[in-house]
């Protein structure tokens, strides 16, 4: 086999925003790395976030971001592994600045932090027209009750800090893999063009953006999946060379696996067309892609080709989408469902005769029918306990209120042994989709030195 | 009775309002009896009511696996669906439990 050069090292030390801390303490202090990269941005956090950001303008950052930094940077420093997140949410700013003072407070005197800006195009696209689609009620969205719009960016802002010495990227909205991505083309060189290498390693940044879950998270089943250790699940290393294959291995002495199966599992997982899988970055086609076990814990992913990048960007949209109400009670022993699924049609009733306005009603019965409806779960065995769930989208709070309470009443006005009702109300962020040309969306790259 | 879970293992995720399950079989061996019996048109059947649009097959023998698009299947998607699983992790379980003929051996 030809040489293929130099070895560069990345470690997953979060797959989202709430995820374990410990298995990126033991990267950083143990694993032989170049980076550590922490995805910590689902589809609607910046959403959230820019809601935060409007409270207090220090915040509308990953709340968990300084816990994290806390926890490796005094490793990372010591041991020259650069930091790659898109923890910034909707404030990369604000979270540079925040790290720099914790740098200072550990004493990391000379940290490099670069906050990548640009993301934010909510002006660009405010008054587009755009519609709320993916939905029952596909209408357009009032420009005010739009929250945000961020740019997908790909890899060319965190090259630009990488290159300027930053040992700490922080980012808002960006492609998952190219967090992954920008250390392979800075170190590697890969050049803009080169789809086929740029590919592979999107497709490194794809197997390990959601950390455990390659690593046996995501996997057990008992006595068909069997996975060490869940408690104690180590998180991805990808060796990346570069032709771009990529090995995906873990600590030996932490709990999870790295198969062909659980490498399998997370290469296509979440890929909506496997031959066109795109990135601000590159068209990856995964066709004739290879998973290998080539030793204990070592599995190496080849065989991804790429085409031409997109020629504009995905934005991502949140906007106000109104209130939720839900309320839950449960049942058992003999008669459990018979009085649960009673339980449900009081409630349906009370909200008609109350006149409760809502968009739309779910009823489920937790045990029973909530994750696959009817149909799927009929011939199955009666549990001995059942939850009664009732949820609506409502237009305003008070709606949505009345509906968690007609659950709630169950408890001395409904049917017999009703216990542990819960309610809850909580106004809807709703994300949908738009694509920007890449000439609108300006990236920029700023800089602090603790 | 076997079904699809005796061969092969699935993981789901989401895209908007589309949940995306892959079926990988365990023995590269058993893929072509993926592709005979998962088909798009019996797996939409098995999901019923729960998927409101169309369900698209992509077939990967490289890696022995099939990859699904089950559109319209998540309530408007996750951060507006009021499903209790709003984001469908759990449906590949469901299509786990796809019954395949018994008598069948794995074939080339």
């Amino acid at each position: 086999m030809k040489d293929s050069g130099r070895i560069v090292r990345i470690g997953a030390g979060a797959g989202y925003a709430g995820d374990r801390i410990e298995p990126a303490i033991e990267l950083a202090e143990r694993a032989a790395l170049d980076y550590l990269v922490f995805e910590c941005l689902a589809e609607r956090t910046i959403a959230l976030a820019q809601l935060e950001r409007r409270h207090d303008p220090s915040l509308g950052y990953d709340p968990l971001l300084l816990t994290r930094m806390r926890a490796v940077l005094p490793a990372c420093r010591r041991r020259g592994i650069r930091i790659v997140t898109n923890a910034g949410a909707a404030n990369p700013a604000g979270a540079a600045a925040a790290v720099c003072e914790l740098a200072r407070e550990l004493e990391l005197a000379g940290l490099r932090i670069a906050a990548v800006l640009g993301d934010d195009v909510v002006e660009q696209v405010r008054h587009v027209g755009l519609r709320a689609d993916d939905t029952d009620d596909d209408r357009a969205l009032r420009p005010d009750e739009i929250l945000s719009a961020n740019a997908y960016l790909g890899v060319e802002p965190i090259v630009e800090a990488l290159a300027g010495g930053a040992d700490v990227v922080i980012t808002g909205r960006v492609a998952d893999s190219s967090l992954f991505l920008a250390p392979l083309v800075h170190e590697h060189g890969w050049a803009v063009d080169d789809w086929t290498r740029r590919a592979r390693g999107a497709t490194a940044g794809h197997l390990l953006e959601c950390a455990g879950q390659i690593t046996g998270g995501y996997f057990a089943d008992p006595g068909v999946k069997d996975v060490p250790a869940l408690a104690r699940l180590g998180f991805p290393i990808g060796e990346i060379d570069e032709d771009g294959a990529v090995t995906i291995t873990k600590l030996g002495d932490t709990g999870g696996c790295v198969t062909s199966r659980t490498c399998t599992e997370q290469l296509l997982y979440e890929v909506h067309d496997p031959r066109a899988y795109v990135t601000p970055d590159v068209v990856v086609d995964l066709g004739a892609a290879t998973v290998a076990e080539i030793g204990a814990d070592r599995v190496v992913v080849r065989g991804v080709v790429g085409r031409e990048r997109p020629r504009e960007l995905k934005v991502s949209v949140g906007y106000r989408d109104g209130w939720t109400g839900e309320g839950q009670i449960s049942y058992a022993g003999a008669g459990a469902v018979a009085r649960a699924r009673l339980a449900l049609e009081v409630v349906a009733e009370r909200l008609r005769i109350t006149g409760v306005r809502c968009r739309e009603l779910r009823t489920d019965l937790i045990g029973m029918n909530a994750l696959h409806g009817d149909a799927l779960s009929s011939g199955w065995l009666e549990p001995y306990e059942v939850r009664a769930r009732v949820v609506a989208r409502c237009d305003t709070r008070h709606d949505a209120e009345r509906v968690a309470n007609e659950v709630e009443t169950l408890y001395t006005n409904g049917p017999a042994g009703g216990g542990g009702a819960t309610k809850s109300v909580r106004e809807i962020v709703a994300v949908t989709s738009t694509f920007v040309s890449r000439d609108v969306v300006r990236s920029a790259v700023q800089w602090w030195t603790a | 009775m076997r079904t699809l879970r005796d061969i092969a293992h699935a993981r789901t995720g989401d895209k908007g309002d589309s949940s995306i399950i892959s079926l990988i079989a365990y023995d590269p061996r058993d893929y072509p009896l993926l592709v005979r019996h998962a088909t798009a048109a019996r797996v939409k059947a098995h999901f019923g009511a729960l998927v409101r649009g169309e369900v698209t097959r992509h077939e990967l023998p490289a890696l022995g696996a099939l990859s699904f698009v089950l559109e319209h299947a998540l309530g408007g998607g996750v951060t507006r669906s009021l499903a209790l699983d709003a984001h469908g992790k759990s449906l590949g379980s469901a299509l786990l439990s796809l019954e395949i003929p018994e008598a069948e051996g794995s074939d080339e």
